[in-house]
């Protein structure tokens, strides 16, 4: 950014992506690239890594330092927790959560997918299709990211050969048919050597896709959230007690599905009342309308009696409600779940308890069977249950909706979060 | 940008929002920790934007090490009257005074470690239950691993190694009575969104952050404040510069820019050409490499 343009960065979008690989697939330096040649790294830093690694007795610049933040980690050599790092380009804005390869894989994996637009899976050219790329596809599958971009890294060591970029795209083909995969995307690179990261290969003139950082500025991401089905968790009521705005009351909530405009036609759940949409307000403007994600807070028409929990929804577009939910789940708890156990909910803005009726089958993410004969799930693990809830939860399918469609479960003694929950 | 895009930064502010508002729901007694630096006032800020035409539902918590900048204090007064806000002031001196804490000596002498004393005073004093800190991710790479809610036990200690899960947007603030919460809404935000979002929304800061003359010593590099409590050695010598704050501590510890810029725009372009961290003229953090882990465990902000 030579000479700052106030209106050239007000149109910069957001993406969230994840980064999926081992150390050995190069993870540490493709992401070390892109900050370093998006000049996200400063003096300072590279320093304090330089130093370190010399520390350390590493010939070469440690990247991975960068992202190591604590003592333990450091010290280890290992990655123990999602790493977030930003960078930015004229064009958009990226958040990097870097989840590492070994320890806790699911449980970061799938932390660090959650809110992503997009995952990049590396895959070192040398070793292709290994389980490991097969757990993380499942996994960014699983969590609905729309966009999957696999890079297939390390080209140089085999001379830039097409034959065997081609060999590794038919061989995801062939699991991506199983996985139902939405957006699917390849690029040869070289994180060490540059090939295809921001700058076009000349290694590689047979490819003639954009090189990763283009794809990322550019790729679309409008339609990655629900914009179809209007849905409002009511967060907060705000009733200010001061003269001016006697009566003002506005329930403020982050929209999680659709649009919602004055005038519109809405219910209110879980009453069945209904009523209309009077002003959607940001900061004392009344706005023509606004749409999923953004904060806001809404007047209905009507004197309606709403509290947190409460969900606004449109009157020809309703969720589903019920008390009775298969969902899959990842396990994060070194207790495992309990057949019949009880625990808490946060699903939106309710809280609510559920006790925990059947337990399907257990999923082996290495081979995506379905295990029907073992179903201890345990820490890092991911399986099929079915749950009753105190009270009924609005909800969407997970795929349709990633808002209204997860929720998390929590150990009522330990206040822990013990699972990630997405609804079928 | 079309009607179904969003630029990053309402994106940004949407999500620091909904978090706010959380915290509001889901827990009784909220301080927002104020510091007078650009971080909180944009805190400030967003509470405002998240409420309307409500008062922020948090009381606000300055912890004063009693080594401030002036302008800071003048800016803090003002901007409580025009919230009708209640503010509470935790004072660093008092723990020293009562024999609590003891002050440290030498040339580099800080009371910035002084200050989670005071925090977890300040906390326990008032029974806040969550603390709201300005604290970002790009910061430092400690609170890289930070949660958007962090659990702090009734020591007010933090776990970095066995923090809770955090996924889409659902925030588990359970906890057992005695303990808090520290949360982060600026989390996902960089220096330079911050500046940005300054310039978006036109709010009003300190003079500090713009280009001032001031009387300043350079200490291994760093430029620092010269004010009637600050020790200088033999070689050290004051000088009038101009200048301006990039970030705004404890005048013992802020590092000083030599600048020019006096609109936000010039800020922004300076802090665009920079090559180095905001916190890399933070002395608090040049310590140890595992400084700001070391206090953040104990209780620091």
């Amino acid at each position: 950014m030579s000479e700052f343009n106030s209106d050239a960065y007000l149109d910069m979008q957001l993406l969230r992506f994840t980064t999926a690989g081992s150390v050995d697939d190069g993870k540490s330096t493709l992401i070390g690239r892109l900050l370093y040649d998006s000049k996200s790294i400063f003096e300072d830093q590279l320093e304090a890594v330089h130093r370190d690694s010399i520390r350390r007795g590493n010939e070469t610049i440690d990247l991975a330092l960068l992202t190591d933040g604590l003592r333990a980690e450091r010290e280890q050599g290992i990655t123990i927790d999602v790493a977030y790092r930003y960078f930015a380009t004229p064009k958009r804005k990226f958040i990097i959560a870097d989840t590492p390869g070994h320890i806790q894989y699911t449980r970061n994996m799938v932390t660090g997918a959650s809110t992503a637009n997009l995952a990049l899976i590396l895959i070192d050219a040398r070793h292709g299709v290994l389980e490991q790329t097969i757990r993380h596809s499942f996994i960014a599958t699983l969590l609905h990211i729309p966009h999957l971009v696999v890079c297939v890294n390390k080209m140089d060591l085999m001379d830039y050969d097409q034959i065997t970029y081609e060999n590794i795209k038919s061989d995801i083909y062939k699991i991506a048919g199983k996985l139902k995969i939405r957006d699917l995307r390849f690029i040869p690179i070289s994180a060490l050597k540059g090939d295809n990261v921001v700058n076009t290969s000349k290694n590689m003139d047979w490819y003639s896709g954009p090189p990763l950082l283009k794809l990322l500025e550019e790729i679309d991401i409008t339609y990655d959230r629900n914009l179809d089905d209007p849905r409002f968790a009511v967060q907060y009521v705000i009733r200010p007690q001061i003269e001016e705005f006697h009566d003002y009351r506005g329930y403020a909530g982050r929209i999680s599905g659709g649009w919602f405009r004055p005038g519109d036609q809405v219910t209110v759940l879980p009453s069945g009342l209904q009523s209309v949409v009077k002003t959607v307000d940001v900061f004392g403007n009344s706005l023509q309308g606004a749409k999923v994600t953004e904060s806001v807070s809404i007047q209905l028409e009507d004197d309606i009696d709403i509290s947190r929990g409460n969900m606004i929804v449109s009157r020809d577009k309703q969720p589903m409600v019920g008390q009775n939910i298969d969902l899959m789940i990842c396990w994060f708890n070194e207790k495992p779940l309990k057949h019949g156990g009880k625990y808490a909910i946060k699903h939106t803005t309710r809280d609510v308890r559920c006790i925990i009726k059947e337990i399907d089958y257990k999923m082996d993410i290495n081979t995506l069977e379905e295990n029907t004969s073992d179903k201890e799930i345990k820490m890092n693990d991911i399986g099929r249950i079915r749950i009753k809830t105190t009270q009924p939860l609005y909800y969407d399918s997970y795929t349709k909706n990633r808002i209204t469609g997860s929720l998390i479960l929590i150990d009522e003694a330990t206040n822990e979060t013990v699972a990630a929950g997405m609804i079928i | 940008m079309n009607s179904y895009q969003i630029n990053h930064l309402r994106e940004l502010e949407n999500e620091s929002i909904f978090i706010m508002r959380e915290v509001a729901a889901q827990f009784e007694n909220p301080a927002l920790l104020f510091s007078g630096g650009k971080d909180s006032i944009v805190m400030v800020h967003l509470a405002r934007k998240a409420f309307w035409p409500q008062r922020i539902p948090f009381t606000l918590a300055h912890i004063d090490t009693g080594h401030n900048f002036e302008e800071t204090i003048t800016f803090r007064d003002k901007l409580v009257e025009e919230l009708g806000a209640r503010l509470v002031v935790g004072l660093v001196q008092e723990r020293i005074d009562n024999g609590e804490a003891v002050e440290e000596t030498g040339y580099n002498a800080s009371r910035n470690l002084l200050q989670t004393g005071t925090l977890l005073g300040t906390i326990e004093t008032y029974k806040f239950d969550v603390a709201l800190g300005g604290g970002r991710r790009d910061e430092e790479k400690a609170r890289a691993k930070e949660r958007f809610f962090s659990h702090r036990d009734e020591f007010g200690q933090w776990d970095p190694k066995n923090q809770r899960p955090e996924l889409w947007n659902l925030f588990n603030g359970k906890m057992n009575m005695g303990e808090h919460f520290r949360v982060f809404p600026l989390s996902n935000w960089t220096e330079m969104d911050i500046w940005q979002y300054i310039y978006q929304d036109d709010i009003d800061l300190p003079s500090l952050y713009f280009t001032h003359k001031r009387k300043v010593f350079n200490r291994d590099g760093v430029l620092l404040a010269w004010a009637p409590f600050m020790k200088l050695k033999p070689t050290e010598e004051i000088i009038e510069m101009d200048i301006r704050c990039r970030t705004i501590g404890d005048i013992s510890c802020t590092g000083l820019t030599e600048s020019k810029a006096n609109t936000l725009v010039d800020i922004i372009k300076e802090i665009a050409a920079t090559r180095v961290t905001e916190r890399g003229s933070r002395s608090d953090d040049k310590r140890s490499e595992a400084a700001m882990e070391d206090r953040k465990k104990e209780g620091y902000f």
